[in-house]
């Protein structure tokens, strides 16, 4: 073998060994949908319903028309936080499903601190909202992060535990020292007067500032584990913990300090809904967004760039539930059969990383 | 062809058959899909976040609805006010909102129904059941429309005898299988022999009181199938009644008015036909009562009357009738109501 | 039935004891068959949905044969499926099982509510109680003493577990797998059928879990009848050790103090009854945290389990 032939092939080389991974990671889980969405078809055909008008009212519901993107879009921005909170411990090989406690003592911190600032230079006042947010949000889920670090406790249990006594406390809260006596039938913090809202983006549909915000926390989040030193050590950890604590890696600091961020990050879905949508602090803040974050996190393979697409897919299938309820005669319950197939059939799909000779770059060296 | 175009869009916050509240409006519903000239489409779990905005929207944009009844009381602040002022040639029609002119959109009305004075009826039935002189509530949360209810249900039986207490225990959820029977077991361990409830769906109260050989009333819907031998009446909606006449209202080009309420008389509600074990002597004190509720203006709250914490309520002369709009803003527990309302 | 005495006071741990009773049985059954499962090495956080499955199914068999027990061995059989598909799944390289019981958690909650709609007014039988209070003249202890069969067919199945962990050779078969995958192939065991087998049984036990809360207690099928019991009671494993008669205790311990909210309020202790109904969360945390220790973090533990690798 000559010298011309070598160098001639080891650009080759390297360009498929950098392309090849980057196109089955898309071509795998593409196939997967389309082919959870077929299993999804059998099931509807098996009902005598027909899938061909199933997906078509998707489309009209959810990505046709500007009202429907509408409605798609101003379901996503809780999701993309509720995702992170997900992501950012998954990333240490930490599994915390307790997201929804931080959304919802989230938005209590900022019902809380906006009805105690009403009057304050609205700058100012919206800040602080934002801080004692993340910050509640931080403490909790970072809570979760250090009862593993310093007693060893499951973070997963621990986590589920902290939401049900987090949605306790929104609802103590809520219905007693700060229950606002003009809500009536439904016990609420003090209304926020508009200068504490959040508004829309000016993007020509009603979609407020939260779905902007989780897009960049999403490629910020992207960039601190994919470029940064500090996720190159989050990596490690969460590979192997053992070898990382050799390495002298500070693990629990790593620790304490994803859980923390991620439940900031949820608690800013509390945020948004009450600054965005309800205007005070309430029940409604338990909406299940933080048990729908797994789900998306889990589909995006816990890589916050894939958790923007997700997120959207996902809320575009919720906002056609009713329509398909209306048309087609399905229970609600439908949406949540489809997102349980797809789901189970994107999991599968992992099995086929690396499995499939044309992604290897040795099925091209002809 | 005129007439065909009316579409009425029917949103529920659980389910349609909940034996409850959802039940309720669904058979007003149905009464109304009966009519001529009218389109129903209805949508139900929809929780009240942005999604019932989007339902909202979707019924208006999709299927071209025009009157639109979001039944949950969550719906309307902030989702209708914020949805209503974009499409003004659109009605919608929330059931138990405090609508007023100064400060919400004129597309926007409210309506609901003085079932206070159902449970009431409720208590009577329940004061000449009950041998232990205790009588139970299940609750769900501690808001006017539900101690309204409570009060009225121990002055009901307090008007047959004024010993009577009643025991109420909150839930905290409107919706919660396990806890509300875990709170009809607490009620009846405390020698409780009546119980009713204001949840959405009382299935599981009925069932599990009767369970432990307490008598039940029913409330929301009619519930004597759960419990045939121990129902004794049930305050229930009778929102088919109020539908059909808005409807027919909106079709001969009519305007609903923006703040509806009613009772017995106007046939917002009705009770649920009396139980076997309702004795003669309770059936005719329950049909006089009923008589009197009829006539208009039932004078539930009437002074001298404290609340539970002995803080007065009511001075000697003073009364507060079923349309009082301050009975819509209630915060206290009459004297004999065993709870806190936080 | 005599009148109600008046047991002021005494109605609270008389409650507890009671609700330990009526409320802890999904519990127990849903942790015996993740106890099962997780000794094996393997996780099921679908339980929940198959859970919330066999509530469906067990109240649908039960409504249309007229015999609660076939509801029971329906929604016992139903689970199974729900199990073995897990277990099949599973063994395929690169499918995370934590991921996957989420998925199945979601469509079997999904399949539930989607076919369950036409039963959520038929009113279908209940299962049959037995009173050990016969000896008590006081109403409120006679009923807190009305005991499911299937309580005590989950006590006794707690009992043989441990049993058969400790004594048989499939205990050990299932424990040798959950301890290492190499050293069980070495020996001639095949892990991925005894993990399979192992899911199915437990995905089947929860199924029956199920069909207690459609069945008994509450006694009828809604789509709110399951409020997290199938996830607390794969919480309450851990805390019991993988060991089922700890899960027994655990699940009566959760129930008994899930009945502390209402009986408080019942005897006049009504303020913040969030923070009471809370009380099995707070309790279970404090518990786990004062258990545990950041040397042996998981005591116990089947190594081959993914969450504590």
């Amino acid at each position: 073998m000559t010298d011309t032939t070598t160098a001639s092939f080891a650009p080759r080389h390297a360009y498929l060994a950098l392309w090849l991974p980057r196109i089955e990671a898309v071509v795998i889980p593409l196939a997967a949908l389309i082919s959870g969405l077929l299993v999804f078809s059998l099931f509807l055909l098996a009902l005598g319903k027909s899938p061909v008008e199933f997906y078509s009212l998707i489309y009209k519901a959810g990505f046709s028309s500007g009202f429907s993107w509408k409605n798609t879009l101003s379901r996503v921005a809780p999701l993309l936080f509720a995702a992170l909170c997900v992501a950012l411990p998954a990333r240490l090989g930490l599994v915390v499903i307790g997201g929804e406690g931080a959304i919802v003592l989230g938005g209590l911190a900022a019902g809380i601190t906006g009805a105690m600032l009403i009057g304050a230079p609205a700058g100012i006042a919206m800040l602080m909202m934002v801080l004692m947010s993340a910050l509640v949000g931080a403490l909790w889920i970072g809570g979760v992060g250090w009862m593993r670090v310093k007693r060893g406790v499951n973070e997963t249990i621990a986590s589920l535990l902290m939401a049900y006594i987090g949605i306790a406390l929104l609802n103590h809260f809520v219905e007693g020292p700060f229950r606002d006596p003009a809500s009536l039938n439904k016990p609420s913090t003090a209304q926020l007067p508009d200068a504490l809202r959040v508004g829309d983006m000016p993007i020509g549909i009603e979609v407020h500032w939260g779905f902007g915000a989780g897009v960049v926390a999403c490629i910020l989040c992207w960039f601190i584990l994919d470029k940064t030193t500090i996720g190159f050590a989050a990596r490690i950890t969460g590979q192997n913990i053992r070898a990382a604590q050799v390495q002298a890696l500070p693990v629990g600091r790593l620790i304490i300090g994803f859980t923390a961020a991620g439940g900031a990050l949820a608690a800013l879905a509390g945020f948004f809904e009450v600054s965005a949508i309800h205007g005070a602090a309430n029940g409604s803040l338990i909406a299940g967004y933080g048990y729908t974050g797994i789900l998306i996190s889990f589909l995006a393979r816990h890589n916050p760039l894939a958790i923007i697409p997700v997120a959207i897919l996902l809320a575009g299938f919720e906002a056609s539930s009713g329509l398909i309820q209306r048309r087609m005669d399905l229970p609600d319950a439908t949406i949540l059969v489809l997102q349980g197939i797809v789901f189970v059939i994107l999991l599968l799909s992992e099995t086929l990383y690396g499995r499939l000779a044309i992604f290897r770059p040795s099925y091209w060296r002809v | 062809m005129a007439m065909s175009d009316l579409t009425v869009g029917f949103i529920y916050v659980g389910a349609k058959d909940d034996f409850g509240y959802n039940q309720a409006h669904a058979e007003g519903a149905a009464a109304v899909k009966a009519l001529s000239g009218v389109k129903v489409i209805e949508e139900e779990n929809v929780p009240e976040t942005v999604d019932v905005q989007n339902t909202m929207e979707s019924m208006i944009n999709f299927d071209g609805a025009t009157l639109l009844f979001p039944t949950s009381f969550g719906y309307f602040n902030p989702h209708i006010l914020e949805i209503a002022p974009k499409h003004e040639d659109i009605r919608f029609q929330h059931c138990g909102g405090l609508w007023s002119a100064d400060q919400h959109p004129g597309n926007v009305g409210s309506y609901f129904g003085y079932i206070g004075m159902g449970q009431y009826l409720n208590g009577v039935a329940a004061g000449h059941a009950s041998k232990s002189k205790k009588i139970g509530f299940v609750a769900a949360k501690p808001i006017p429309q539900v101690l309204l209810n409570i009060n009225a249900f121990l002055l009901g039986a307090r008007s047959v005898d004024p010993t009577i207490t009643c025991q109420v225990i909150f839930t905290g959820e409107w919706s919660l299988a396990v806890k509300e029977a875990e709170a009809t077991n607490a009620l009846a361990d405390q020698g409780c022999d009546v119980i009713t409830c204001h949840v959405d769906g009382p299935k599981v109260v009925m069932e599990t009181a009767a369970g432990r050989d307490a008598f039940v009333c029913g409330y929301h819907a009619n519930q004597s199938p759960l419990a045939p031998e121990k129902y004794l009446t049930g305050a229930e909606w009778n929102w088919a009644e109020v539908y059909t006449s808005m409807i027919k209202t909106v079709q001969s080009g009519g305007a609903v008015d923006n703040f509806v309420r009613g009772g017995l008389q106007d046939g917002f509600i009705k009770m649920s036909p009396l139980g076997p074990a309702v004795s003669d002597t309770a059936r005719n004190q329950f049909e006089a009562t009923k008589a009197e509720i009829m006539k208009g203006g039932f004078k539930v709250i009437s002074g001298p009357m404290k609340d539970n914490k002995g803080n007065m309520i009511a001075s000697a002369g003073e009364s507060f009738a079923e349309d009082d709009i301050a009975l819509e803003s209630m915060d206290y527990l009459v004297e004999g109501v065993l709870g806190s309302t936080s | 039935m005599s009148d109600p005495a008046d047991i002021g006071l005494w109605g609270v741990p008389l409650a507890m004891l009671g609700g330990a009773i009526r409320v802890s049985t999904p519990f127990l059954f849903v942790s015996l068959g993740e106890c099962l499962t997780e000794r094996s090495g393997r996780m099921n956080l679908g339980l929940e949905g198959t859970l919330i499955f066999g509530a469906m199914a067990g109240y649908a068999a039960a409504y249309h044969s007229g015999s609660a027990w076939f509801g029971v061995l329906a929604a016992g059989f139903a689970g199974m499926w729900f199990g073995l598909f897990h277990g099949w799944v599973c063994r395929f390289k690169g499918v995370n099982d934590i991921a996957m019981g989420i998925a199945l958690m979601l469509l079997g909650m999904g399949l539930a509510f989607f076919f369950g709609k036409p039963y959520i007014q038929p009113v279908a039988p209940d299962l049959p109680a037995i009173s050990l209070g016969w000896w008590s003249d006081i109403p409120q202890v006679e009923a807190a003493l009305r005991v499911n069969v299937l309580f005590i067919i989950g006590a006794v199945l707690a009992l043989a577990m441990a049993w058969m962990f400790r004594a048989t050779r499939i205990g050990l078969k299932v424990r040798v797998v959950g301890d290492s995958t190499a050293a069980a192939r070495a020996i001639g065991f095949n892990p991925d059928l005894v993990r399979l087998w192992s899911t199915a049984a437990g995905g089947a036990l929860a199924g029956v879990g199920g069909a207690y809360l459609s069945l008994y207690y509450p006694g009828s099928w809604n789509e709110g009848i399951s409020s997290g019991q199938g996830l607390m009671a794969i919480a309450l494993v851990i805390f019991a050790r993988w060991n089922p008669i700890n899960c027994f205790w655990a699940a009566l311990l959760f129930g008994g103090a899930g009945a502390l909210g209402p009986a408080l309020q019942s005897v006049g202790v009504s303020s913040g009854y969030y923070l009471f109904f809370a009380a099995p969360y707070i309790l279970t945390l404090i518990l786990l945290i004062a258990t545990s220790s950041p040397d042996r973090a998981l005591k116990g533990a089947p190594s081959e389990l993914s969450i504590t690798k």
